[in-house]
């Protein structure tokens, strides 16, 4: 048989096997050695709720899925062209993920009796999956890494634990991937603690390629060629490390501080990881002793002129409610990151949802309005991160941003920014100019109030939880009540000064909008390109800012017969849009199954529809 | 150098409106006249002084304070006190809490803010009763204690704060009762030397709903017998006839009487506040009427290593050691690569 390279648009290789089979680790080396060969690529890892599941089941399987393309690529890809499966857990988990045309790679030594038994299967695995018409290929990973390293002196744990390089091996064979990026890795990553393993994960590395190249079950190779018209310098970034580092930018930008008072919780925990990292810079971060004292810790921090945030999850977010009441009524700065994961209450933490908005936005007592962010892409939770806090410094206002577990953990190539392209950030700072400090009087344009820290000689103040005056004097007065209501919530919504105007993707009239917000963005994108191909005719806006909405949005509205909404909620913002413009006619395309749209979902919702 | 204040300067255009004879108005008097001597001594700036309170008729005191004052929410004043030291711990940080506030619904920053030892001077009101909501039982409240959520009496035993704090390690724990404004002002200046978390319980009266509740101890004809102001280097003596004293027995606590039973001075034990003496003064502090006189002044007061200290150490550690000084830098720290 004729050996060919076929060159493909894009690629969507899913690598799954048991936690503790280092799968996230093999599909982050494959994105990036594909990054740093020039392709797009979006990425998502899939791992349960347990850190060990019972091993060789199919609650402990742990899959990363990678999308590699020689144009932009938007998702990280609804089915995949290549799923590895390290045992048959694994495969029984995924086989739903495969097309028609998929290659399935699988390692035969973890497909035993007792294996086969683990996931449940009675007979041949593919048959009862009805995937035997897809190219399997069977190969003795786990042997031959085995061979591969024999004469290493390592142990056969050791030995065992390179398997996945073997498996990598392999797939950059496939896909024509260049080796030098992973042998940099293993270098940079054993150099100093296990030099030892360096030579070994290398050999079997090589190993797994030419495996690969022998075999006659692979006939044909693939490229993808590289997307040459971004040029620069790239990195790859989670959305939870781009929010980290948004706010650190933020902090320098505006010459303040920066506070983080936290709690772990899945899945926004990374934040807090990455912030402790960087006390050079500028960062003071406390692990709390709950989700409250994080946000109360943060508010105090706040009082006293640092900037502040903290970064939860739904039940995080449930819990920092009043505290965050009392952000709205002391009108204070602070940034409240949410990670959204699939509820209600435990819900399904490592599964992705965009459930908390209404909490979001109505989730407090009384008049409790504020500003509510949203980020559409790994990458672009840095923007989100360092916008959010701009508006809370400048505005004098709580901003609960918005961010998704689909993006929290994912990650794409970014094209680093330089910090001199950021705009300014303006702390409303102020000093004594011999007068009594009135916290609550209000610039004219903006209603923002100025801000004292503690230490600022000559403005004592205080500042609570209590109704007041402009003065900042108590008071259960009911005009000065009523007027203060109406002033925080005028105050938020001017912020819709310093939001940009919504950029219609496509004609500015016609029969159907795509509306979106959040971490569907790619989905909804390529489900518009998708249907574009298909003749169609579908214009699309998405949503970074929710609360205040940008001031075109009743205006592009209005040039449409149909609005679908797309969500993964039961129609939070649809609902949203509702008490805004009742007079639109609002279609909804919602999924709540803790998993990110697939493309298709998209496409035939609106295919339904026209 | 710092400016020198008198009382007037602490107190803020604010009506005062506790009810006539609340035990509240005397520990406000003691802070507004302990904190010029505060500040003098110690060179601070009134601008640097912060009060910060949760919910409940005590915590109304940062509106009856010229300084900068924080009114928070129930139970997380001191989460938010700790977020005030941390972002800037040049600042003099007073907590003001009840037993409700800081024992009940702020039971959990109450303990890790002990655990961590942050520089934080904590006025713990305690009139063992919720007195904004009207007179339900709290956290130290007595068992039995008849209130409108509890017709029948409690069945649940109160908190001693003293024991709670020494429970966690505190580093500071001081005790004074409202009628008593000398000892409280002395406990308010020794908390201010202190380093670390610093609590003084007040045995405060509620006029309305719990009136007289401390009186078995404070009352003016028996306090001499049945309270014990502990000083450093003094004999831990009381009584009217100045008679009485606490002496070991075994490993317990025992009241005796000098020139009874060939009891003489030299038995009486001698207070030492700084002595990493835990187990002893754990025994002082869960001290009870009527077996007892209750111990009030400074029981303990020891010097540990502050939160905000390991933080603002830290900080500069890893600034000294960093090669990232700049956003732009971090950017481009670790793996990146350029496409041409």
């Amino acid at each position: 048989m004729q050996h060919k390279v076929i060159d493909v648009k894009d690629v969507v290789i899913r690598f799954a096997g048991d936690s503790g089979d280092g799968m996230q680790l093999t599909g982050t080396l494959f994105a990036n050695t594909s990054a740093v060969y020039g392709n797009s690529l979006s990425t998502f890892p899939d791992y349960p709720a347990e850190i060990r599941a019972p091993k060789g089941t199919v609650a402990g399987v742990s899959g990363f899925q990678v999308h590699v393309g020689s144009q932009k690529v938007n998702t990280p890809g609804d089915y995949c062209d290549m799923l590895v499966a390290m045992n048959p857990a694994a495969l029984k988990a995924n086989a739903k993920w495969l097309k028609r045309t998929a290659m399935v790679l699988v390692n035969e030594d973890a497909f035993d009796d007792a294996g086969l038994q683990k996931a449940g299967f009675s007979g041949n695995p593919f048959e009862e999956l009805r995937i035997e018409d897809r190219n399997i290929i069977v190969a003795p990973i786990t042997k031959l890494t085995e061979d591969s390293l024999k004469d290493s002196g390592l142990d056969l744990p050791s030995i065992h634990r390179c398997k996945n390089m073997f498996t990598l091996g392999m797939a950059c064979y496939i896909y024509n991937r260049p080796l030098d990026y992973i042998y940099d890795y293993l270098e940079s990553r054993f150099r100093k603690r296990h030099p030892e393993m360096i030579e070994p994960n290398r050999k079997v590395l090589n190993d797994g390629f030419n495996y690969a190249a022998n075999i006659q079950a692979i006939a044909n190779t693939y490229t993808i060629e590289p997307d040459l018209r971004e040029r620069g310098i790239f990195r790859n970034i989670t959305g939870n490390q781009a929010i980290a580092w948004g706010f650190i930018a933020a902090s320098e930008k505006s010459g303040l501080p920066l506070f983080c008072g936290s709690y772990p919780i899945t899945p926004a925990t990374a934040i807090l990881e990455e912030l402790s990292l960087h006390k050079n810079l500028n960062v003071k971060t406390m692990q709390t002793e709950d989700e409250i004292a994080g946000i109360c810790c943060a508010i105090g921090a706040s009082f006293a002129g640092n900037l502040a945030v903290t970064t939860t999850s739904g039940p995080g977010l449930s819990l920092k409610s009043e505290a965050l009441g009392l952000a709205v009524m002391t009108e204070l700065p602070l940034v409240v990151v949410d990670v959204q994961r699939a509820g209600p209450c435990t819900g399904m933490p490592t599964k992705t949802e965009q459930t908390d908005l209404n909490e979001a936005l109505y989730g407090r007592n009384g008049e409790s309005p504020l500003v509510v962010l949203s980020a559409h892409s790994p990458a672009h939770c840095f923007d989100a991160a360092f916008t959010a806090a701009k508006i809370a410094l400048e505005h004098m206002t709580p901003v609960v941003l918005l961010s998704e577990g689909f993006l929290g953990n994912g990650s794409e190539p970014w094209k680093i920014p330089s910090m001199s392209d950021y705009p300014a950030i303006k702390p409303r700072l102020v000093t004594s100019d011999g007068s009594k400090f009135h916290p609550f009087e209000r610039d004219p344009e903006t209603l923002a109030r100025n801000w004292a820290p503690v230490g600022t000689p000559g403005m004592e103040h205080r500042v609570g939880g209590l109704e007041k005056t402009h003065a900042g004097v108590l008071s259960t007065q009911p005009e000065n009540h009523e007027m203060m209501v109406r002033e925080r919530a005028e105050k938020v919504a001017r912020v819709v000064a310093d939001i940009p105007d919504l950029q219609i993707d496509g004609p500015e009239t016609g029969e159907i909008l795509l509306v979106g917000w959040g971490g569907t963005f790619g989905h909804i994108l390529a489900a518009a390109d998708t249907l574009r191909a298909e003749g169609k005719t579908v214009s699309r806006i998405h949503f970074d800012y929710i609360c205040p909405l940008p001031k075109n949005t009743e205006k592009v509205f209005s040039g449409f017969r149909k609005i679908l909404v797309c969500e993964l909620n039961s129609g939070h913002f649809a609902g949203y849009l509702r008490t805004r413009f009742p007079q639109f006619n609002y279609l909804q395309c919602n999924k709540i199954q803790g998993q990110a749209f697939l493309v298709r979902d998209i496409v035939d919702a609106v295919n339904n529809i026209l | 150098m710092a400016t020198k204040y008198t009382v007037k300067d602490f107190k803020s255009d604010q009506e005062v409106r506790w009810c006539p004879g609340c035990g509240d108005y005397s520990v406000l008097t003691a802070l507004q006249r302990t904190l010029p001597k505060v500040c003098e001594e110690q060179g601070i700036d009134k601008e640097k002084v912060v009060v910060v309170s949760g919910i409940g008729c005590s915590s109304r005191l940062p509106y009856y304070m010229n300084t900068y004052g924080f009114h928070s929410i129930h139970g997380r004043a001191m989460a938010v006190a700790t977020g005030i030291k941390v972002a800037n711990p040049e600042l003099s940080v007073w907590q003001v809490s009840g037993d409700g506030d800081a024992l009940a619904i702020g039971g959990n920053h109450f303990i890790h803010a002990i655990r961590r030892n942050i520089d934080i001077n904590l006025l713990l009101f305690n009139n063992r009763i919720y007195g904004m909501t009207k007179g339900q039982y709290s956290p130290t409240s007595k068992f039995g204690a008849v209130t409108v959520t509890s017709p029948y009496g409690t069945v649940e035993n109160p908190f001693n704060p003293g024991t709670l704090v020494l429970g966690s390690k505190g580093t500071f724990f001081a005790r004074s009762v409202d009628t008593e404004l000398a000892v409280s002002e002395e406990i308010m200046l020794a908390a201010s030397r202190h380093r670390g978390m610093a609590v003084m319980e007040f045995l405060t009266n509620c006029v309305i709903f719990n009136h007289g509740t401390h009186w078995e101890i404070s009352g003016r004809e028996v306090k001499a017998d049945r309270t014990l102001v502990l000083r450093d280097g003094e004999k831990m003596i009381f009584g009217k006839d100045r008679n009485k004293g606490i002496a070991l027995d075994g490993w317990k606590l025992k009241v005796v009487t000098i020139g009874e039973n060939g009891v003489t001075e030299d038995d009486i034990l001698t207070h030492d506040s700084h002595a990493d003496n835990l187990g002893l003064q754990m025994m002082l502090a869960d001290m009870k009427y009527p077996d007892f006189p209750v111990a009030l002044g400074v029981i303990r007061d020891v010097s540990e290593a502050t939160y905000e200290d390991g933080v603002r150490t830290q900080v500069e550690e890893v600034k000294a050691k960093a090669r990232v000084h700049t956003v732009d830098e971090l950017l481009h720290s670790g793996s990146t690569w350029e496409l041409k």
